[in-house]
């Protein structure tokens, strides 16, 4: 249901001719003039221990970013995150409802066999087979594939999802609906191919390394849970002429600082974050090698508006106005991160909404209007404003959380008990509407608006169920109707506003993605949204 | 002496069944499940996801069909690490946990009879008081606050040890793990050995072997050592228990693929599967070294034993 409801949000006009395309894929290239390492093996940080590395049964980050480099779907990202081919060398489209698309001869699995589009119908409906029980089956419900969401269901056979193979090298998807960001979509995990004979032979065996077949410029050689995850080159891989590394180690060190440590001590060539507690240090004693990025994420609290004191706009309009953001993002943060006055972050493609009025204030002004707003809704010295401020635990959104309280405690007399859960905990209480305020984050699970207009939509038991407005439903279903993009994106800043009249959140900042990236490592690619890293792409540069 | 081992082994059915039995319940009334995530699941994804794990039947079911799997060795699948099952997860960690643990207790354990006994019998010269005051230190100083500072003294400033990792268990990659997890062992050690062997020197039939005109080192190793080890051996108990449990600090300070990081991220993940199945291991090896302990001191001390 909610995530039907995201899938419309991605409609465009139907009548769209969307012209064949043809580009050129990218590999490794490594300017002229570089020298390179002679031992080119990179060692990544990648933050968790991966779930699995069967591109159908994952979800997480860190899962992604091993099976990008293991298994090459339809479609890859070049390093600015746009949608290039993978193993379809082109496709084509008249009314973006039938994708057809023509498959590369020479793309090879790691065993020799030829890559065929029965491949992708057998993983397309994999994705979907109740008995895969993927956690990301929705996805292809997303994108209104014929009949997926009655092979979810359990309803129809996973045989009559809409694709077909219609020759070895000819791969056809047929949509319910007209969704002009379908290819944009096929870049995603949970949409890559797996090897059938193998998966077949060897059941929940078939990711251990003596039994890995893959497409990728890599392949699985040594996995150790909680140690390390390494990848040797893929001879087999189509493009392996152009790959320049032969090995490839993922580490699963959750804690920041012993993944900071192994890179100072020159064990990996780029981490998965950084502490924030050693940013400016790092920032002065390693110039260099302290990387930022973009990231197509929001940092937010929520309010509980249907229940006391949340009820009430203007305590939600208060206490929203009252965060001083430039202290969080810039003295408390100070990577980069930017103010935030919207739920979708300013990087996303095609969106460059106007700063709303409390915006655009100063903070001293806002304080002022927030002192008013607070006394006309009954509170003051003799009847303070309390409540509980929940949070995951982490030290990061604890010294958030108590630098927020204590703007709300000066500005306003308001005192707030900070509560910290564990994650899954967290997840219940807020599912369960157990909570007055909590913190929230969101990062969008493609390039566009929807992903995250679509949480404060009233089903969506993420954020939205504690929001419930009519006003902004139909905005999202005035958005699917939409006839240009124009039109569509003003619908979004629609809901935006709509956002900032009701205040059911109040946005902080904008991520950015902070890692320490070795000065030696080429090809790391700085300007991807989406964060979506090739190591195939990369290469090591002689000291 | 076999009775009295059966007996332990005996006892320690039971228990195991209570254990097995609350912390399986307990799992299940910890808020969240396995699958429960920030991105809410479609309701027909979730219930296929619980099918396919069992967790749509009842809990008493499941209690049944878990316990029976379990007596025939089997720990069932993973509910997080999908293309693992919980035997193989626990087979691969184990001997790392083993291994770190068994050199650290070795380590704390030798090293600090050494120095507890050099103190003893230095007693109230400069020898005694600076091996005391550097074992003050040590059981002063948690293990997430000296692991850091190894790493930066002897991983980034010097460059001699890798500052995490294991590979394979190779010398380079375990000295700072040990280092790191037996200070406050060796320490706690010396300090026990000093005052028994103080003690002991004091006592009559020490006075009585040294009237004999026995020379020193005998009657320290013939004589005193014995009867001072017996709140060493005590101590070997927790110690055993400190170290395991103590052990996902250091696992996640130098990322070692050991038992206490598997636990810990299973508690985190709900991974019901891999909580229970660590839980009864550790569980084992609890029971199994207190019967060890027991029988080590039925051995050094007589009055135990009749």
């Amino acid at each position: 249901m909610l995530k039907n409801k995201i899938t419309q949000s991605l409609l465009l006009s139907a009548g769209l001719a969307f012209a064949a395309t043809s580009l050129t894929a990218t590999a490794a290239e490594v300017p002229a003039g570089v020298k390179l390492a002679k031992i080119q093996e990179l060692v990544r940080g990648n933050g968790t221990e991966v779930a699995s590395l069967d591109p159908q049964k994952t979800q997480g980050v860190p899962e992604s970013h091993v099976i990008r480099d293991l298994l090459e779907g339809l479609v890859n990202q070049d390093a600015n995150g746009v949608t290039i081919p993978g193993v379809a060398e082109r496709w084509e489209t008249t009314d973006n409802k039938v994708f057809t698309f023509y498959l590369r001869k020479d793309a090879k699995w790691s065993n020799g066999d030829a890559v065929t589009a029965d491949d992708f119908v057998y993983s397309f409906q994999r994705a979907v087979d109740p008995a895969t029980a993927s956690p990301y089956a929705w996805y292809l419900d997303m994108t209104t594939m014929v009949n997926a969401s009655d092979i979810i269901g359990g309803k129809k056979d996973k045989s009559t999802l809409g694709v077909r193979a219609i020759d070895a090298n000819t791969f056809e998807v047929t949509l319910d609906s007209p969704v002009p960001y379908f290819v944009k979509m096929m870049g995603h995990t949970t949409v890559k191919p797996v090897h059938k004979a193998t998966v077949e032979k060897f059941g929940d065996k078939w990711t251990k390394p003596e039994n890995f077949v893959g497409n990728g410029a890599f392949v699985v050689k040594n996995w150790v849970v909680n140690e390390r995850l390494e990848l040797v080159r893929n001879e087999q891989y189509w493009d392996n002429a152009k790959t320049v590394l032969n090995k490839v180690t993922f580490l699963p060190i959750e804690n920041q600082v012993a993944d900071m440590n192994r890179f100072l001590s020159g064990e990996i060539d780029f981490t998965y974050e950084i502490p924030n507690e050693h940013f400016r240090r790092l920032q002065k004693e390693y110039p260099e090698s302290v990387s930022i990025k973009g990231d197509l994420c929001t940092y937010y609290y929520n309010f509980n508006t249907h229940k006391p004191p949340f009820d009430d706009v203007r305590v939600r309009k208060a206490i929203s106005y009252s965060i001083d953001r430039n202290i969080i993002a810039n003295a408390i943060l100070g990577q980069g991160q930017k103010p935030a006055y919207f739920l979708t972050p300013e990087i996303v493609a095609g969106f460059n909404p106007e700063t709303p009025a409390y915006g655009k204030l100063t903070q001293k002004e806002r304080n002022e209007k927030a002192k008013e707003l607070l006394a006309e809704a009954g509170y003051n010295k003799s009847n303070p404003l309390e409540f509980n401020l929940l949070y995951n635990t982490s030290e990061n959104h604890k010294k958030i959380a108590v630098a927020i309280a204590s703007m709300w405690k000066k500005n306003l007399g308001v005192s707030v008990t900070l509560e910290n859960q564990e994650w899954k905990t967290y997840i219940e209480s807020k599912n369960q509407g157990d909570f007055e305020a909590s913190r929230a984050g969101w990062c969008g699970d493609y390039n566009e608006a929807s992903t995250f207009t679509s949480l404060m939509e009233g089903n969506n038991t993420t954020g939205g169920i504690h929001y419930k407005s009519a006003e902004y439903d139909k905005l999202t279903k005035d958005a699917v109707k939409a006839t240009s993009e124009e039109k569509r994106t003003e619908l979004y800043y629609a809901q935006e506003a709509l956002l900032t009249k009701d205040m059911p959140i109040a946005p902080i900042y904008q991520y950015v993605k902070a890692r320490l990236v070795s000065p030696y490592l080429g090809g790391y690619a700085i300007n991807n949204a989406e964060d979506k890293l090739y190591s195939k792409d990369m290469y090591i540069i002689a000291e | 002496m076999l009775k009295f081992i059966l007996k332990r082994i005996l006892e320690a059915i039971p228990t195991m069944l209570v254990l097995i039995t609350v912390s399986f319940f307990l799992m299940r009334f910890a808020p969240g499940s396995p699958f429960s995530s920030e991105k809410t699941l479609p309701p027909q994804v979730m219930a296929n996801i619980n099918a396919k794990y069992g967790l749509d039947k009842p809990v008493l079911e499941q209690y049944v069909t878990y316990l029976t799997n379990v007596i025939q060795g089997d720990l069932g699948p993973s509910f997080k690490y999908k293309d693992f099952t919980v035997n193989e997860l626990v087979a691969s960690a184990l001997p790392v946990s083993a291994k770190i643990g068994a050199f650290a207790f070795v380590f704390a354990l030798v090293f600090g009879v050494f120095v507890g006994t050099i103190a003893a019998l230095n007693q109230n010269t400069w020898l005694d008081y600076s091996i005391m005051s550097t074992a003050m230190i040590g059981v002063v100083l948690p293990s997430f606050v000296l692991a850091p500072a190894l790493i930066y003294l002897f991983s980034i400033d010097l460059g001699w040890f890798p500052a995490g990792g294991w590979l394979d268990g190779s010398l380079k990659y375990m000295v700072l793990p040990v280092l790191g997890m037996s200070m406050l062992y060796v320490a706690t050690f010396a300090r026990i050995t000093r005052g028994s062997m103080i003690e002991t020197m004091n006592s009559n039939f020490i006075r009585t072997a040294r009237s004999k005109g026995l020379s020193f080192p005998y009657i320290v190793m013939k004589h005193a050592l014995k009867p001072a080890m017996l709140p060493v051996v005590s101590y070997m108990g927790p110690a055993f228990v400190g170290i395991i449990t103590g052990s996902v600090v250091i696992e996640t300070i130098f990322g070692l693929p050991g038992i206490g990081k598997l636990f810990v991220n299973a508690a985190f993940n709900r991974d019901y599967s891999l909580v229970m199945g660590v839980t009864i291991l550790i569980g084992f090896l609890f029971i199994l070294f207190n019967a060890v302990v027991d029988i080590l001191l039925a051995y050094v001390d007589p009055k135990i034993r009749y």
